[in-house]
């Protein structure tokens, strides 16, 4: 089996150890002899929906981000959203997250437009949520937590067409108001966390792969287990931490 | 007499003396606070009195290295520093340092002011100190929860520049580009450092690069050579901004088999040769950056390369320690960038692989390798991750470090703090094997065990954030390993 992952914008947003992601998938796939290509598109690049089974997109800096939504409006955002309405997984990761949303406000007031994919916009906000994060959600259908760490001043607000990732737990989420981490449209997923995501939440990480795989092999395709103590053994321990000491909030000076 | 002054200045020995005898900590910051809160101006007043100014360095790495390499050349060319040697390098750490050196009327005994200082902390140093040279060597992804992204850094450090005083030395690392792009604001003499050796680096931009589009027209940066990070030789093909031309210049770079390495520097003309005892191309640039400040403030080139050659390494960077018939290494880690210097110095091949020919000549070669297929003693590695305050308390930036060119390796792993089974778990997508990695999240247990096989003749290598290395450090100093208090 052979499965196409493409990492958006891979060179201009690739912040808070993003790479361990594309390893999560890349290895998993690997231990269960799937064969994961994955290939870079960036500026000037095309999108072809066809050979996308797996999408990462991940966050950067404000200067990379015009760039990169500027990018987007020129057709790779449609061909993203065309690729997804055809069943590829997606996992956008902060600034990926909020470029995929309908807008992003800034402190100005101009409204950067997104793609749309998710039914969520973001408005800049003053302070920075910086912290661990823990939010329990349904993964493939059953109650998961999911543990990593936010860095984020924008504050997302989902609308109707848009479901949270989860609840938050400990930290602030998509906005620090409602309680809500995250969004969900088909197999596409935008979040907050990063830590990196995918290696400390395994599950999340055979979501997406599985979600892939019902594209190509139809709903019957399964993941053969693995043996994953180390991956529990570090979720346990940092959602115990988090638990236990709290979103540990520092300041940007 | 400023009585005010000197009631600060009392005030503040009083806390550095409280702060001593209650055990809470070396008073290096404790009068940082206290002085100031009785005399704002204390600050600049006493450091107006220094006959030689001052000097003060900021980056993400290699800034206590730099600064205390500057010290040192400084005390050889008979230039009494004033000094923030505990990397105390908050203001506080600075106004403590300038408070414990200066009588009580605010006269400095020292001549020249030698400051390392934090990258948010630089425009308020830069206004309170007006110093003479500002020296300014890299910017890489760290602490993102604190510091926020390396734009914001370079903002603040913008703002700084302008500040300076029109007589004043701005120094540069022309290789890495969010640093060199600074010169343009510069009011003052903008004098560059940089590599030119192409025999180390490689033409493949690394991964954790920070720096891709040109400030000034957005278009992609074109990178011609890469030493690490974003530092490397650059060039904008869309505007015609490249790299600045640096006035001194690494021409070669070798590492010795004791661990020390040989520089050739062309200074502005001038061909110096420095033996140095530290390895790592890192300790290469803090070296120039270190020749560029004094060559700046007219240190004479013996005192320079004196100094240079005597320089040991800085507490806990690549500290070796000997217990029984091993020895343990101790290396700091904060950054990717810094953990993969770290790596390559310890484990890679950095610099260039001995040829033939300069085998011949004898010495040249890279760093005997440890944990090679053919080392008879075994290595133990420690890795000790915190994830406080001060470490940073976003541990991503674990995935963002090359531990893969530890794979393979017959090495035994040991993973300690805080954080220890984030860091397993980055070792198992490494492809490290399982069975060579253990969890150990106490980090005195862990100490316990590389003593053990220290004693039994296995080479250690102790990697920890900043506080897990206070935490080895004490341990360490428990069991009589190392001495019991220490300046750094």
């Amino acid at each position: 089996m052979r499965l196409r992952l493409v990492h958006l914008y891979g060179d201009l947003m690739n912040l808070y150890g993003d790479r361990g992601n594309i390893m999560s998938l890349q290895r998993r796939c690997a231990w269960r002899h799937i064969e994961l290509e994955v290939t870079q598109v960036t500026v000037g690049d095309r999108v072809d929906p066809a050979a996308s089974d797996i999408f990462f997109f991940g966050g950067g800096q404000d200067r990379e981000q015009e760039t990169v939504s500027r990018d987007l409006a020129a057709g790779n955002g449609e061909a993203i959203h065309e690729a997804v309405d055809d069943g590829a997984a997606l996992l956008a990761v902060c600034g990926g997250y909020q470029l995929l949303g309908r807008f992003f406000r800034t402190g100005e007031g101009v409204e950067i437009p997104g793609t749309g994919l998710f039914d969520a916009y973001t408005v800049a906000g003053s302070s920075r949520m910086v912290g661990n994060l823990l939010i329990e959600g349904d993964v493939g259908g059953e109650r998961r937590s999911l543990v990593g760490f936010e860095n984020h001043s924008g504050r997302t607000y989902l609308g109707e067409g848009a479901a949270p990732l989860g609840r938050v737990v400990v930290g602030s989420g998509n906005n620090g108001q409602d309680r809500l981490e995250g969004a969900c449209y088909r197999a596409a997923i935008g979040t907050y966390l990063h830590g990196p995501a995918l290696p400390k939440n395994p599950w999340l990480s055979d979501w997406l792969v599985l979600a892939a795989l019902h594209r190509h092999l139809g709903e019957g395709a399964a993941l053969p287990a693995l043996d994953d103590s180390r991956e529990v053994a570090a979720h346990a321990a940092a959602a115990d931490r988090v638990r236990r000491e709290g979103n540990v909030r520092t300041s940007i000076r | 007499m400023d009585p005010r002054l000197t009631l600060a200045l009392l005030a503040g020995r009083g806390a550095s003396w409280i702060s001593r005898r209650f055990g809470r900590g070396g008073g290096t910051v404790l009068p940082g606070h206290v002085v100031p809160r009785i005399d704002p101006g204390a600050l600049h007043t006493i450091a107006s009195r220094l006959s030689a100014g001052s000097l003060l360095v900021s980056g993400t790495n290699g800034k206590t290295t730099t600064t205390r390499m500057v010290a040192q050349i400084a005390s050889r060319a008979a230039l009494a520093p004033i000094h923030n040697r505990s990397g105390a390098n908050l203001m506080t750490g600075i106004v403590a340092a300038l408070a414990a050196h200066s009588d009580l009327s605010g006269k400095p005994q020292g001549d020249l002011g030698i400051f390392e200082v934090d990258e948010a902390h630089v425009p308020v140093a830069t206004a309170a100190l007006q110093p003479r040279v500002l020296a300014l060597t890299n910017i890489f992804r760290d602490q993102l929860d604190r510091y926020g992204e390396v734009d914001l850094v370079a903002r603040t450090w913008r703002h700084a520049i302008q500040s300076l005083r029109g007589d004043a030395t701005l120094v540069l690392n022309a290789d890495d580009p969010i640093v060199a792009q600074l010169g343009e604001d510069a009011r003052c003499r903008v004098i560059y450092f940089g590599v030119e050796d192409t025999s180390i680096g490689s033409a493949q931009v690394p991964h954790e690069a920070d720096k891709r589009l040109c400030h000034r027209c957005g278009a992609r940066i074109q990178y011609t050579w890469s030493y690490y990070g974003h530092v490397g030789h650059y060039r904008c093909d869309s505007c015609g901004w490249r790299r600045p031309e640096p006035a001194v210049r690494i021409i070669s770079a070798s590492t010795r088999r004791d661990g020390g390495s040989d520089l050739v520097i062309d200074a502005e003309g001038t061909r110096l040769e420095v033996p140095l005892r530290l390895a790592g191309l890192y300790n290469a640039c803090n070296a120039a950056a270190a020749v560029t400040i004094c060559r700046s403030v007219g240190i004479a080139d013996e005192h320079i390369v004196g100094g240079l050659a005597e320089f040991e390494a800085v507490f806990g960077r690549q500290e070796r320690i000997a217990i029984g018939d091993g020895s343990i290494i101790l290396s700091l880690v904060k950054n990717p960038v810094g953990f993969n210097q770290v790596l390559q110095a310890l484990f890679g091949s950095e610099f260039r692989a001995p040829s033939s020919e300069s085998e011949a000549r004898g010495g040249e070669s890279k760093i005997p390798e440890l944990g090679t297929r053919d080392s008879k003693p075994e290595t133990l590695l420690v890795i000790a991750i915190n994830d406080l305050f001060a470490d940073g308390t976003d541990v991503s930036w674990l995935w963002d470090v090359d531990f893969e060119m530890l794979a393979g390796r017959p090495l035994k792993i040991v993973c300690s703090g805080l954080r220890a089974h984030d860091m397993a778990l980055r070792l198992k997508y490494a492809e490290i094997q399982n069975e060579v990695v253990d969890v150990e999240p106490r980090i005195e247990a862990a100490i316990d065990r590389a003593i053990h096989a220290a004693q039994g003749g296995a080479q250690i290598v102790i990697c920890p954030t900043y506080t897990a290395m206070l935490a080895v450090r004490s341990e360490l100093q428990r069991r009589g390993a190392v001495a019991p208090f220490w300046e750094d």
